[in-house]
């Protein structure tokens, strides 16, 4: 058992809480680091997919997990960024400026979503982003001199400077820097004043009101750098699969994000991750189990979704924290042991109250 | 003329987003939650249906029991997958019930005479037409118009009049204060739950002799979303009047709009309302002003 004794301010906002976690992240970069040594191209390439994912979730997790707003557009912006890395790496762009493009087009777009969110919130704001992620899927099929219409866009290789990502390792790695950045980034935005803002939202608007919070600015806000994310994810996705077409970017994907970061752990960074993990492995597995099932469920066209809402209700209903959760719940088991109780982490029990009378 | 007949054709389609929307509704008032899968309960009890006309029932004897054969699953889910997260936020309930829109879309595939497959639903009244001046409407739709008015009627007098409607609202309003009167909020629940989905097993066999039963037939809920926000959330006349426009604008901009605009017609127009009046027309929201 770990007892930290706090002798500065400092110690609370800090990144790493204490040596240990330290040593443990430290041995994760590592790995990451000399992933592509150990795996063969197949599972570079789904580990690159983890990452890309990863960045969504990230995205996502920003705007509905710690600010509380719900999108079921996200897809758009995914779609924004992906289009743009396309457009201009076609071009020429270097891609630190395309992706510098993506990222502001998509948070320019973000902004303009976030217009009806100043108004409404919960199930009506859902409403909105999922018009929303229609319009913007309608648009890219029909603005075809640009978009390439249904056919999609071929993407090229990724390529800065001169240098080119040919492979798959150099791509990897590219994703990896980018997933970095963009995890300590959020983090370092989470320890900021603007992040405990965006918490203090999702928590109670009024109570965040009473502090002073101007709602409209950190709700804009929250969603502009949630797109951006979302729009870097989406210009790493261009160029993984290499054509992007407008199917790529419907309101089941925006779902399927969603659904990601609630089971990988809903408001927390490392639920984003294990969530992206969870949408790649799974299918994964389900391909394997499925010669093993009798030919009337396991040739079923919806033997996966089938399984991916049985895992999502699942978690809702017993672990409301998703992967995260319980791994928090395991470890919080061995530190504490033999003192951990089940109640411990114990949902409280909750009565709803009406948003719409006052 | 012309211009008649499309606004015709689109106030056909608009009840049709308006009876599924009803369900939204339904819940929404009673429980203020949104069932994300009421489209997939559509779904299945156009397939319920279908299944008791396989079987050689009539038409109308099979309506009621797709009705009750709903009625039972919407209670079951309520007891399974909803009452665990009674009164957890609304994003709680809308993974939940995605989750169960997902795992109803992909069972059915499995399920031997349902599949993929796209079904005809024999209905004794498909295929006629009614003719007025020069306006032709399908017989189909006639009944989709007649059902989703008598529908909405009997539910609105339900909500207004009954005991339980009442109770229902009040319960929607503030869980905790309805159990300190005595209102036993979780069967309410319950029987909600069970309504919505046969009021959505009525529209998914009504829709069945014009969309046909597929798994994917479903996903026309997501356009009943748009015409419950335009009406008001929890408006049960509101969800009618929004699907009416909805179908409206739809069929008019398929007309004279260049190509696309119909299919993002609805959405382009809940976009507005949202950012004009995001209570709808008949809405009763009033934000909270501290």
């Amino acid at each position: 058992m770990r007892f930290i004794f706090k002798t500065a301010y400092e110690q609370d906002i800090r990144l790493f809480k204490h040596g240990g976690q330290q040593f443990w992240y430290g041995l994760l970069g590592v790995a990451l680091l000399a992933a592509p040594w150990v795996l063969d191209d197949y599972f570079l390439g789904q580990l690159t997919f983890i990452l890309i994912y990863g960045i969504v979730g990230l995205g996502l997790m920003l705007l509905s997990g710690y600010t509380g707003l719900i999108s079921l557009g996200h897809a758009a912006f995914l779609a924004v960024g992906a289009y743009t890395q396309a457009i201009l790496a076609a071009k020429g762009w270097p891609f630190p400026f395309s992706l510098t493009a993506a990222a502001l087009l998509a948070a320019a777009t973000g902004i303009v979503v976030g217009l009806p969110a100043l108004r409404v919130k919960g199930i009506y704001l859902a409403i909105a982003t999922m018009a929303f992620g229609f319009i913007v899927e309608e648009v890219l099929a029909r603005w075809e001199h640009v978009t390439g219409g249904n056919t999609g866009i071929i993407v090229g290789q990724l390529q800065m400077f001169g240098w080119t990502a040919d492979s798959e390792e150099s791509f990897y790695y590219v994703a990896l820097v980018v997933a970095a950045l963009v995890t300590l980034g959020v983090l370092n935005l989470l320890r900021s004043p603007t992040g405990r803002a965006f918490v203090a939202i999702r928590d109670s608007e009024i109570s965040a009101r009473s502090m002073g919070i101007h709602l409209a600015r950190y709700k804009t806000t929250s969603f502009a750098l949630s797109a951006a994310i979302t729009g870097i994810a989406g210009a790493l996705y261009a160029h993984k699969l290499r054509i992007i077409t407008p199917e790529q970017f419907t309101i089941l994907q925006s779902i399927e994000y969603l659904m990601m970061i609630v089971v990988g752990g809903i408001g927390s960074v490392h639920g984003a991750f294990f969530g992206a993990a969870f949408l790649i492995v799974l299918p994964q597995i389900v391909a394997m189990v499925k010669d093993y099932l009798p030919p009337a469920i396991g040739q079923a066209t919806g033997l996966q979704p089938t399984i991916f809402g049985l895992v999502l209700v699942a978690v809702i209903l017993f672990e409301p924290y998703g992967i995260y959760g319980r791994w928090l719940k395991i470890r919080t088991f061995f530190q504490l042991f033999p003192l951990y109780r089940r109640g411990l982490f114990r949902r409280q029990k909750a009565f709803m109250k009406s948003e719409r009378l006052r | 003329m012309q211009v008649l007949q499309v606004v015709i054709s689109g106030i056909s389609q608009g009840l049709i987003y308006g009876l599924i929307a009803l369900g939204f509704v339904l819940i929404y008032k009673a429980t203020e939650t949104v069932n994300f899968a009421q489209g997939e309960l559509m779904m299945l009890g156009a397939f319920l249906g279908l299944t008791a006309v396989t079987f050689g029932m009539p038409f109308w004897a099979a309506l009621p029991l797709a009705f009750a054969g709903m009625w039972v699953i919407g209670i079951l889910l309520e007891r399974v997958v909803l009452r665990p997260i009674l009164g957890q936020p609304a994003f709680t309930v809308v993974m939940v019930t995605i989750g169960v829109g997902f795992v109803a879309r992909g069972v059915v595939t499995m399920i031997p005479g349902w599949g993929t497959d796209t079904h005809a639903l024999a209905a004794p009244f498909k295929g006629e037409l009614v003719r007025a001046g020069g306006l032709v409407v399908g017989m189909e739709h006639i009944v989709v118009i007649a059902a989703t008015i008598a529908l909405s009627t009997a539910l609105y007098l339900f909500f207004r009049f009954t005991r339980v409607g009442v109770a229902m609202q009040a319960a929607s309003q503030n869980q905790l204060a309805a159990y300190y009167m005595g209102i036993p909020v979780r069967r309410l629940n319950s029987l909600i739950w069970g309504i919505s989905a046969g009021v959505a097993a009525l529209a998914g066999v009504l829709l069945a002799p014009i969309t046909f039963v597929h798994v994917n037939m479903g996903f026309i809920g997501l356009k009943a979303f748009p015409a419950a926000v335009i009406g008001g959330f929890g408006s049960l006349p509101g969800a009618l009047v929004g699907g009416v426009i909805i179908g409206v604008v739809e069929s008019l901009s398929g007309v004279y709009l260049p190509e696309g605009f119909k299919d993002i017609a609805a959405y382009i127009l809940v976009l507005v309302v949202l950012v004009v009046k995001p209570t709808g027309i008949f809405g009763e929201t009033a934000s909270k002003k501290v």
